[in-house]
């Protein structure tokens, strides 16, 4: 079977990712995964690298890297003041607040 | 014989921009709004907000560039630094590690052991990040998105400092510059100027560097100094006792004089930068360049030089006067007025800087006009006032801006000019203090200064002490 990547499914991988790795990305992340979730991430990443090694088969030397999809350019905003006090609506999306702050879980200095 | 080190400093210079909104949306920047009141979905990291430059921070990282000798990236874009921490709402920090806009320049410094030029690395624009504060009541800590998107610029230095002069020396000199842009007001004790302190030693004539480690939290010159004398005491230490030197960041704490490894999220130095997809690349043209070219003021440097040239006044006077660019522009502004540089530099040099320290301001917080100063000196010239009460108006002048000819008149503070009125007053102190005239007349010089002190004092100080002086001398004979 032909994947919309171009990879087949049954295809060895190249890119093994290792449990090491995975735990690392996850922690990274802040992703607490089961370790089912773990195998099918360490699929996935797998394939998806691969599909970069199929990427990197191009020659790009000379092309110019791509820093942004869209032909467009400085977009800008003029140095003036247009928001007001909004803190009451700010705050609605806060899990709990205290004093006008959100408040969260101690942080360790 | 005991080896001998070397101490390697590069530094990351924040500097918070002094710009109206925030970088990314049209918040204030205002410092000191209650906690929040300067938020908006943009800068709180709301799904879906999309960040919008703003272009004075562009045009103030350009000056801050050309004034510091960097070539300017004229197509440059921002990047997502990743990492987890409550003051950090989108999980991100807009940033720029691929094509920052500024890179490869470098300023020259002088210390006692004379000139050296510290390269720059690179510039780049970000976002700042929130203020946490530690309840002091209960398990928490409080988030003030105030501060979150306020626009910096970062000064990465290269490794070519070797010592806590170079450093004071280069912090001072960028402190100038930026300050006489006018692209932040640099003050290390408010947080708008941040030095992060890279610091690594190696044997003396070693080509290889050492492993370094980064110290935050240095907020004052001196706690900088103190910090790299620490460092480098610590590290010799580890090499001496044959252990390695960990590659980490570090909490300076100055009241013990000592840095403490930093956990938190300097824990993960994997930020897996890549481009932000919400901003679209900066594109600077020949003429944009060269606008922001045109308009550069002038700096310290040339300033000191042009007054080296255009006044008469002392080298070392000079160097005060262009120390801060508000002190500057008073002495100008007032020497055009009253054309007498001298003059005017001797009342910023002496009064006004014994106020300022008396009241532990900084020039920059100088509220007086030109035009009265400038007034007060004619007042002097023109023998209206004598120096007493001049510098008696001088204080009122600092301290609330008056205007010292309605003042003068005000206060009945004019010198008496009437031959008439002096003579009698000097007549009364005479006959009131017959011992010192005996004194005088039998040569002890000193009496007659107590004598003229006598009639300051009855005529309330409104009396030109020369002619009494005179007059004195006159009637005794």
């Amino acid at each position: 079977m032909e994947s919309c990547d171009g990879i087949s499914e049954g295809k060895v991988m190249a890119n093994i990712i290792s449990d090491e790795t995975i735990e690392y990305v996850g922690i990274l992340a802040k992703l607490e995964l089961s370790d089912e979730e773990k195998e099918q991430a360490k699929h996935d990443i797998g394939r998806m690298l691969d599909y970069v090694d199929k990427l990197n088969e191009l020659d790009t030397s000379g092309v110019e890297p791509l820093s942004h999809v869209f032909p467009v350019h400085n977009v800008f905003r003029e140095d003036v003041v247009t928001n007001g006090d909004e803190r009451e609506k700010i705050l609605a999306n806060a899990p709990e607040e205290k004093d006008g702050a959100f408040k969260v879980p101690k942080t360790v200095e | 014989m005991a080896k001998q080190y070397e101490t390697v400093i590069g530094l990351e210079v924040h500097v918070e921009l002094a710009t109206k909104t925030k970088i990314f949306c049209g918040c204030s920047t205002a410092f000191g709004g209650a906690p929040n009141t300067h938020t908006c979905p943009v800068c709180t990291g709301m799904p879906g907000s999309l960040p919008v430059l703003n272009k004075q921070v562009v045009e103030y990282a350009m000056a801050v560039g050309l004034a510091t000798n960097c070539q300017i990236h004229q197509y440059c874009k921002f990047d997502r630094k990743n990492y987890f921490y409550p003051d950090n709402p989108q999980n991100y920090q807009i940033s720029q590690l691929y094509l920052p806009i500024c890179h490869d320049g470098g300023v020259e410094i002088e210390t006692a052991a004379g000139k050296k030029v510290i390269g720059i690395h690179e510039i780049h624009m970000e976002e700042d990040a929130g203020k946490l504060v530690h309840d002091e009541w209960e398990d928490c800590s409080l988030v003030d998105y105030n501060r979150s998107g306020v626009p910096l610029i970062e000064i990465v230095s290269e490794p070519d400092m070797r010592n806590a002069d170079e450093v004071i020396a280069y912090l001072d000199k960028l402190r100038m510059i930026v300050q006489y842009l006018g692209a932040s007001d640099c003050k290390l004790q408010e947080g708008s100027m941040r030095a992060d302190v890279n610091l690594s030693v190696r044997e003396v004539g070693s080509e290889k560097f050492g492993t370094r480690t980064e110290m935050k939290n240095l907020n004052s010159f001196k706690a900088i100094a103190r910090a790299i004398d620490g460092e480098r005491a610590r590290q010799i230490e580890l090499l001496e006792e044959g252990k390695p030197v960990i590659q980490e960041t570090r909490r300076w704490d100055d009241n013990k004089e000592y840095s403490y490894p930093m956990r938190s999220k300097e824990d993960a130095h994997d930020y897996r930068y890549f481009p932000d997809p919400d901003l679209v690349p900066v594109v600077i043209s020949d003429e944009w360049l060269q606008a922001v070219r045109d308009r550069q003021p002038e700096l310290r440097t040339e300033k000191l030089a042009r007054y080296k040239r255009e006044f008469d006044i002392p080298d070392y006077d000079a160097g005060i006067l262009t120390e801060s660019k508000r002190m500057a522009d008073i002495f100008e502004e007032t020497t055009a007025l009253c054309g007498k540089p001298k003059k005017v530099s001797n009342w910023l040099m002496g009064e006004t800087l014994r106020l300022l320290k008396e009241e532990n301001m900084e020039p920059d917080e100088l509220g007086f006009s030109p035009a009265h100063l400038a007034k007060l000196i004619e007042l002097v010239e023109a023998g209206t006032i004598n120096q007493t009460v001049a510098k008696e108006v001088f204080e009122r002048v600092f301290y609330d801006n008056a205007d010292p000819e309605k003042y003068v008149e005000e206060h009945g503070l004019k010198t008496v000019n009437d031959e008439g009125e002096l003579k009698r007053v000097v007549e009364e102190v005479i006959a009131a203090n017959p011992q010192s005239v005996a004194d005088y007349k039998g040569g002890k010089d000193k009496a007659l200064g107590f004598l003229v002190g006598q009639t300051m004092k009855a005529m309330k100080g409104k009396a030109n002490p020369g002619a009494v002086n005179k007059l004195l001398k006159e009637l005794l004979g």
